[in-house]
């Protein structure tokens, strides 16, 4: 540590960090607009020029290192003339239209012209102005406002990995453009909204809609993703306006995802639901909620008493609270229907009685930086987790080796050590080779009988070369997503990641799907356990066992089957063969209307109290922003009036943290024994016999919950990849099929036609089709095998 | 001598004489009762009456849906709500304001940056239903095109003193 002094008071300072930070520190303001503690240094605005003894002219404080003994003045006479020069310079172009940009009243041009500037301008001259670029559906820009301070596409750069933008032509014909007529397609573009200190790039679809004077911000943690973004909801009386990011450095540091930035304009939609409805004699009609709350607990009691318990099912979305999970297993637990589950996309659970207390990613989320070696199985981490993406980007640019094995060859914005694009009926014997490689030089005491398993097992050159890379570096991490989860043979590679783990010393995590998957295992939302790993004297169904099992009776909380559900086509029948099926859901849809006896409007994610438990363990609580739209409640509330219709005990919950307590209390007294260390693992090294051409699904980006489904401005988003029948060059020439030509998709009696586009990033012998559309929602197994026609 | 003289000015009226006096100059004076409501007093050019919104010449309106109005008006009288025209250009969607919360204080016209919101000379005027001292965007620019020139002609007259 150094000493330095500003303003004639002495502070402590790093040795090599800048004035600006030291300053920032201890509180002393300092105006800048090219600087950002997030991004290199780039010095061009020259705001921040302040005066350094012994300095012949005034020094900009982001680019001027410190020095012991320094003295700094910033608002000595010479540093108060050097910024209102600058600041003079900086509005020669600027347009002085305030009253019409967006950024007005939030603007750091106009605070620090304010501050610092001069009150009036001696330039006469004409002022510039230029052409906008059409940046998508979410950012809108005016670039005669930029100021050139470069942070977007240094963001772009340094953050986003992709350099979508840039600067073109020198001093005042300088411009920022997309080189190519393109929008942004990155997952976290809306950051550089927040960046720019002027109201050349604003949120489109917030645009000239409100005054930042006018909103109150209230805290919320982001909906989408098990991170657990931290957000603010600003909102206008009793109207969401905008989120935006929530500094948290442990978490999202100070970005957001634009689906967490942008998934608060499905809200407001017209398919919004605002009050109960009912079906009755097949005609639907709007009901008050003590007729409808009747009718469903009537409802469920007729088939509970018919059938038994085991005829009804409850399935929730993992987006749901914690709270709402808790509930919604106590009220079934109660009538005692063990077929609650939260796990919406997954297919294999045959090993969920070996699962831990709950999904967990291993460390926390902070450490996925610090991570030397990092094998991603299955994971399209960039577009399922932004933040952690950006986290792994972050560790690849301090050294780290990331190993891939997938399916599909994603674009990532990291560089890859080594990558094995297969089928993904293949990842278990790439897995198993790679366990076989380390076996050979690992130490670790390994029971016979899965050793037997890897007896045949001969690894080729890249299972060599993971294993080389996995048995060096010191920090490791095995991480499983999406894609490794809803696999067919998910237990098969789950056991084969904790072998790997065990071999290589690596920690294994999931990163699972929805915001709150965690929340869901601890509040017993799963068919095996109740809350907090409590064991239940029998278990149920499965959610997509459930789904598809036509039971009598179903209980919706959230989802909607033929968007989510792994086999849409057999639950969307199992759905229409019920007796009774209930919904509680913000959104009105066709799908709910034609398979439903009831829908109860809940409140989204803005409107209710809850808790969300993200992949590291992490309760984050939050309350609610706005009151949800008409006669809709908060999910909790509705569950918990529906347990008082049905007469059940210990249903008189008051706030949603009585419920969140009641949960604490058995989650902290609960005693979890430590996870099996070889769960079983009996199709390790077998290949499923498959037959014709393997189907790889994904829910893309903003297809994956019923919210960033019904957000317009997301779903016409670049990011969105068309739905289509994706195969490579290979392949569709062996079907001789053109690309673009329309085809036919048939999975058994289920089929669906889709437009055909070649993509040489799929791997050889597999379709990749999108899951969550409209036009995907008539088809059959997630991962099963398709047929391809004309 | 004294006495006298009191009979003769009591037996003469003369007090009454003199007030009659008082009573024919002013017979015949200048009146200054004004004949309400068929006449008005002057008033200033900087009156502030009932508001109005202005439009440009070629028929565009003013507001440009900044909120400053809306932000400085100490009474929270002022209600707007904004959005991209099909043009692209930013326009008011509602602009309303509530006559009885109203203290007529006139910051909204100081506010305004394109002289679109004034306040007129305009003090007569009545709600006869509930809810219709709420005047909406359309009325206001009703009663800003039937004065424009009224509007116009005091904003010039006030304008040297400004």
């Amino acid at each position: 540590m150094i000493e330095i002094e500003i303003d004639g008071k002495t502070f402590q300072a790093e040795p090599g960090s800048m004035i600006i930070e030291v300053a920032d520190k201890v509180g002393i303001p300092i105006p800048r607009f090219c600087y950002h503690k997030k991004l290199s240094i780039a010095a061009n605005c020259r705001m921040c020029l302040v005066e350094v003894e012994k300095a012949p002219k005034p020094m900009p404080a982001c680019a001027t290192p410190v020095t012991p003994g320094m003295k700094i003045l910033t608002c000595s006479q010479k540093a108060r003339e050097a910024q209102k020069s600058v600041m003079e310079f900086l509005l020669i172009n600027h347009p002085l239209d305030c009253p019409i940009c967006d950024q007005g009243g939030e603007c750091e041009l106009q605070d620090v012209s304010l501050g610092y500037g001069k009150g009036i301008s001696r330039f006469t001259e004409g002022k510039r102005s230029v052409k906008d670029d059409d940046l998508g559906p979410l950012i809108a820009t005016e670039m005669t406002r930029c100021i050139q301070c470069t942070r977007c596409v240094r963001f772009e750069q340094e953050v986003a990995g992709f350099r979508e933008l840039g600067a073109t032509g020198r001093g005042e014909n300088m411009e920022i453009t997309t080189f190519i007529k393109h929008s942004i397609s990155h997952e976290m573009s809306g950051n550089i909204i927040d960046l720019c200190p002027v109201g050349a790039l604003t949120s489109k679809p917030y645009r000239f809609s409100a005054r930042a004077w006018e909103l109150d911000q209230v805290e919320a943690v982001a909906p989408h993703d098990c991170i657990g973004s931290n957000i603010y909801v600003h909102k206008r009386v009793q109207e969401v306006m905008r989120v935006v990011p929530r500094e948290n450095e442990t978490l999202n540091e100070t970005w957001l995802s634009d689906r967490d930035r942008y998934a608060y304009t499905a809200v407001n939609s017209p398919a919004r639901l605002h009050k109960p409805m009912i079906k009755v004699n097949n005609v639907w009609q709007e009901t008050d909620w003590a007729t409808a709350l009747e009718f469903v607990a009537d409802g469920l009691q007729k088939v509970l008493t018919q059938y038994g318990p085991k005829q009804i099912g409850a399935f929730a979305a993992p987006s749901a609270t914690t709270e709402e999970h808790y509930l919604l297993q106590k009220l079934m637990r109660t009538l005692g229907i063990n077929s609650v589950d939260h796990r919406l996309h997954q297919t294999d659970v045959s090993d969920q009685k070996y699962a831990p207390l709950y999904p967990s990613l291993g460390i926390k989320i902070e450490e996925l930086e610090l991570q030397d070696t990092i094998l991603l199985i299955g994971s399209n981490i960039q577009r399922e987790q932004p933040i952690a993406g950006h986290r792994i980007r972050k560790a690849t640019l301090r050294g780290a080796q990331v190993l891939s094995i997938n399916a599909v060859d994603y674009p990532v914005n990291f560089n890859l050590a080594e990558k094995i694009i297969t089928a993904p009926d293949h990842f278990n014997l790439n897995l198993a080779g790679i366990a076989k490689a380390l076996s050979a030089q690992s130490k670790a005491d390994l029971p016979t009988q899965i050793l037997d398993l890897l007896k045949e097992i001969q690894p080729s050159a890249i299972e060599q070369k993971f294993a080389a890379q996995l048995s060096s570096g010191e920090k490791k991490l095995i991480l499983l997503g999406a894609v490794a989860q809803n696999h067919p043979e998910a237990a098969t590679l789950r056991a084969l990641a904790q072998l790997i783990g065990t071999l290589s010393s690596a920690k294994v995590g999931c990163l699972t799907e929805g915001a709150n998957s965690a929340g869901a295992w601890l509040a017993g939302a799963v068919p095996h356990r109740g809350p907090a790993g409590a064991a239940l004297p029998e278990s149920g169904l499965a959610m997509n066992t459930g789904l598809g099992a036509s039971l009598r009776a179903y209980f919706l909380l959230g989802i909607e089957p033929e968007f989510d559900a792994a086999n849409p086509a057999a639950a969307v029948a199992s759905l229409n063969k019920a007796e009774f099926v209930v919904a509680c859901s913000p959104f009105k849809t066709d799908g709910l209307l034609q398979y439903t006896h009831a829908i109860l409007p809940i409140a989204a994610f803005t409107e209710t109290s809850g808790t969300y438990v993200n992949a590291e363990g992490r309760w984050q609580s939050f309350n609610a922003a706005v009151a949800a739209p008409g006669e809709a409640r908060p999910g909790w509330k509705v569950l918990r009036v529906l347990g008082n219709q049905l007469n059940l005990a210990d249903f008189d919950y008051v706030t949603s943290e009585q419920v969140r307590d009641e949960l604490r209390v058995l989650v902290d007294a609960a005693v979890f024994p430590l996870p099996n260390p070889h769960p079983k693992g009996d199709g390790i090294g077998k290949r499923a016999e498959g037959k014709g051409i393997m189907r790889i699904t994904e829910w893309p980006i903003y297809s994956i919950d019923n919210m960033v489904r019904q957000s317009q401005p997301l779903q016409d988003s670049a990011t969105n990849e068309p739905t289509a029948v994706y195969m490579n060059e290979k392949l569709a020439k062996d079907l001789q099929l053109q690309d673009g030509a329309m085809v036919k998709v048939i999975q058994g009696s289920a089929q669906a036609e889709l437009p055909l586009m070649v993509d040489a990033r799929i791997a050889a012998g597999c379709v990749w089709i999108p899951a969550g559309r409209p036009e995907t929602a008539t088809l059959g197994a997630a991962f099963g095998s398709v047929e391809i026609i004309m | 001598m004294k006495k006298l003289l009191h009979y003769l000015k009591t037996f003469s009226l003369w007090e009454l004489l003199k007030g009659l006096k008082l009573t024919g100059r002013y017979f015949v004076d200048k009146k200054v009762t004004v004949q309400f409501p068929e006449e008005e007093t002057p008033r200033s050019p900087r009156f502030r009456g009932l508001h109005a919104l202005r439009r440009y010449p070629n028929g565009e309106e003013r507001c440009i849906a900044c909120k400053l109005c809306e932000a400085v008006c100490p009474a929270l009288a002022i209600t707007i709500a904004a959005e991209p025209r099909e043009d692209g250009s930013r326009r008011t969607t509602k602009y309303e304001i509530d006559l009885f919360k109203c203290v007529y204080c006139g910051f909204c016209e100081e506010s305004c940056p394109v002289d679109s919101i004034v306040l007129t000379d305009l003090q007569h005027y009545h709600f006869e239903n509930r809810g219709e001292q709420i005047v909406t965007k359309e009325k206001l620019l009703a009663i800003g095109d039937k004065y424009e020139n009224e509007i116009a002609k005091a904003r010039k007259e006030d304008a040297p003193f400004r």
